[in-house]
């Protein structure tokens, strides 16, 4: 099956429902609950799927869901409210207004782009709370956001499954 | 919206524009910040949001429970074996300190009686499971299993059978959240065993922890024991807290740097004590002038059931 994950494919996706991105995002968010204590390189799942949403579907998913998820996070994580919001609302900002660039190139450069505003949403965080005293959390912060673009490739695949539904519908195909 | 893309033809209808609301939602989330660092006053906020998103977090960390679980059912029965021998051989060694203790205590409160000292309160402890280490990489903090619904309160003290793990920072309904004393911003009133020096510890980073405010030529020596002093009314005075690493003197410096490390098993998991609140704050006690011996009792008879 040729996927298209590109703008110059010739095939046509067909149009995304709205029960799946919400799906999506909330096992983005289950993803980052588990508590794993420090692991070193875990990537943000809510702020990757965030990005692909915002890239895909810029307004279907854009700066509300953002702040939702990030207060969500916020919680969640028992860190210092606001601190989510700000990042992922920059991250959704960027990746929408650059989703009709990325979406020309081929995966691997698409998952270029992809990190450098991964980094930026790590380093608004870094920003936020070291303004508010805290400690810094070590260099090794920062690999989260590189395993992140890694993920890209799969996550396109497994994201964009459900819309690439065959022409002809087979009934007992489950997605 | 020009360094980012294109703007959208203007007879589309999309809401306010993206930069508009990019900076309504940025002036929110900073408003938010500072409200929380600042004024701490969105507690409530947290605690419903907390609640709904409690079957989530439940959710996600059955996975590790079940690992954890099936660990635990694998582990065999030698290491258990062993573990109930060093179980019961220390049983033993702190018999001969406990049979004495009921002794003691009732000659303590004899002498207090005699000395007319105000009698220290018993202090009822709730023991509770720690469940997972924070997500929050820039501090450290642990949640454990018990919460408001069984009486938890802000301010308790937190300790291990080794030593003072910290302090509860926060309360949810079934959890509550521990700030360790390795977290940078926690402070510890402290003395040392040996000569009963007078200090503050404080974490930093690498889970190591600090006793700042020493003179740079203050009698203090690798391997010194510090234990808390009880000045601040959170922690019971002589818990164990942590032990001296290494001290370094540099002239140049007002105070020595005296590193430490913890004593307690910190970001561990297993079983801790939250330690019920040692006396009623200044406010409360003002308020009750007959003596704060009733509130005592009503929180400890809530925390029986």
């Amino acid at each position: 099956m040729a996927i298209q994950t590109t703008h110059s494919s010739r095939r046509i996706l067909l149009p995304v429902r709205p029960w799946f991105i919400l799906l999506s995002l909330a096992a983005a968010l289950l993803l980052n609950l588990v508590p794993l204590g420090r692991a070193i390189g875990m990537p943000d799942w809510v702020a990757l799927v965030l990005a692909f949403w915002s890239v895909r579907e810029p307004l279907r998913v854009g700066m509300g869901s953002a702040f939702a998820l990030g207060l969500l996070m916020d919680v969640a994580s028992a860190s210092v409210m606001g601190q989510h919001p700000l990042a992922y609302l920059l991250l959704s900002y960027a990746a929408g207004g650059l989703s009709r660039r990325i979406l020309w190139f081929p995966l691997g450069q698409q998952a270029l782009h992809i990190l450098p505003l991964l980094l930026g949403t790590q380093l608004v965080m870094v920003a936020a709370r070291l303004a508010g005293g805290a400690d810094f959390p070590g260099w090794g912060y920062f690999l989260g956001s590189f395993s992140g673009a890694l993920l890209w490739f799969p996550l396109t695949y497994v994201l964009l499954l459900p819309q690439h539904r065959p022409v002809d519908k087979d009934e007992n195909r489950p997605i | 919206m020009s360094a980012v893309g294109h703007p959208p033809p203007p007879f589309f209808k999309r809401g306010p524009a993206p930069l508009a609301r990019l900076v309504f939602f940025v002036i929110v989330s900073l408003a938010l910040l500072v409200i929380d660092l600042r004024y701490r006053t969105l507690e409530l906020a947290r605690q419903v949001v907390a609640v709904a998103l409690y079957p989530l977090q439940r959710a996600a960390y059955a996975p590790i429970e079940l690992y954890e679980r099936a660990g635990g059912y694998l582990q065999g029965l030698a290491a258990l074996q062993q573990e109930n021998r060093r179980l019961m051989r220390k049983d033993l060694e702190a018999a001969g300190l406990l049979l004495r203790q009921q002794h003691l205590d009732q000659e303590n409160l004899r002498l207090r009686e005699l000395l007319d000292m105000k009698t220290r309160q018993p202090v009822p402890g709730i023991v509770a499971d720690i469940l997972y280490a924070a997500q929050d990489p820039f501090s450290r903090r642990i949640v454990v299993d018990r919460g408001s619904r069984h009486g938890v309160v802000p301010g308790q003290a937190v300790v291990d059978e080794a030593g003072v793990l910290g302090q509860v920072t926060r309360v949810y309904p079934l959890q509550s959240e521990v700030t360790l004393v390795t977290d940078k911003n926690q402070a510890v009133p402290v003395e040392i065993v040996r000569n009963g020096l007078r200090a503050v510890l404080f974490g930093t980073s690498g889970g190591q922890m600090e006793l700042r405010y020493l003179a740079a030529n203050a009698d203090v020596q690798p391997g010194d024991r510090v234990v808390t002093s009880g000045l601040d009314g959170v922690y019971l005075p002589g818990l164990p807290v942590a032990r001296v690493l290494r001290v370094d003197r540099d002239k140049a410096y007002t105070f020595a740097a005296i590193a430490c490390e913890p004593l307690a098993g910190v970001e561990q998991h297993g079983q801790v004590l939250l330690l019920g609140q040692r006396e009623s704050s200044p406010r409360e006690a003002g308020e009750t002038a007959d003596g704060d011996k009733k509130p005592a009792r009503a929180k400890r008879a809530r925390r029986k059931d």
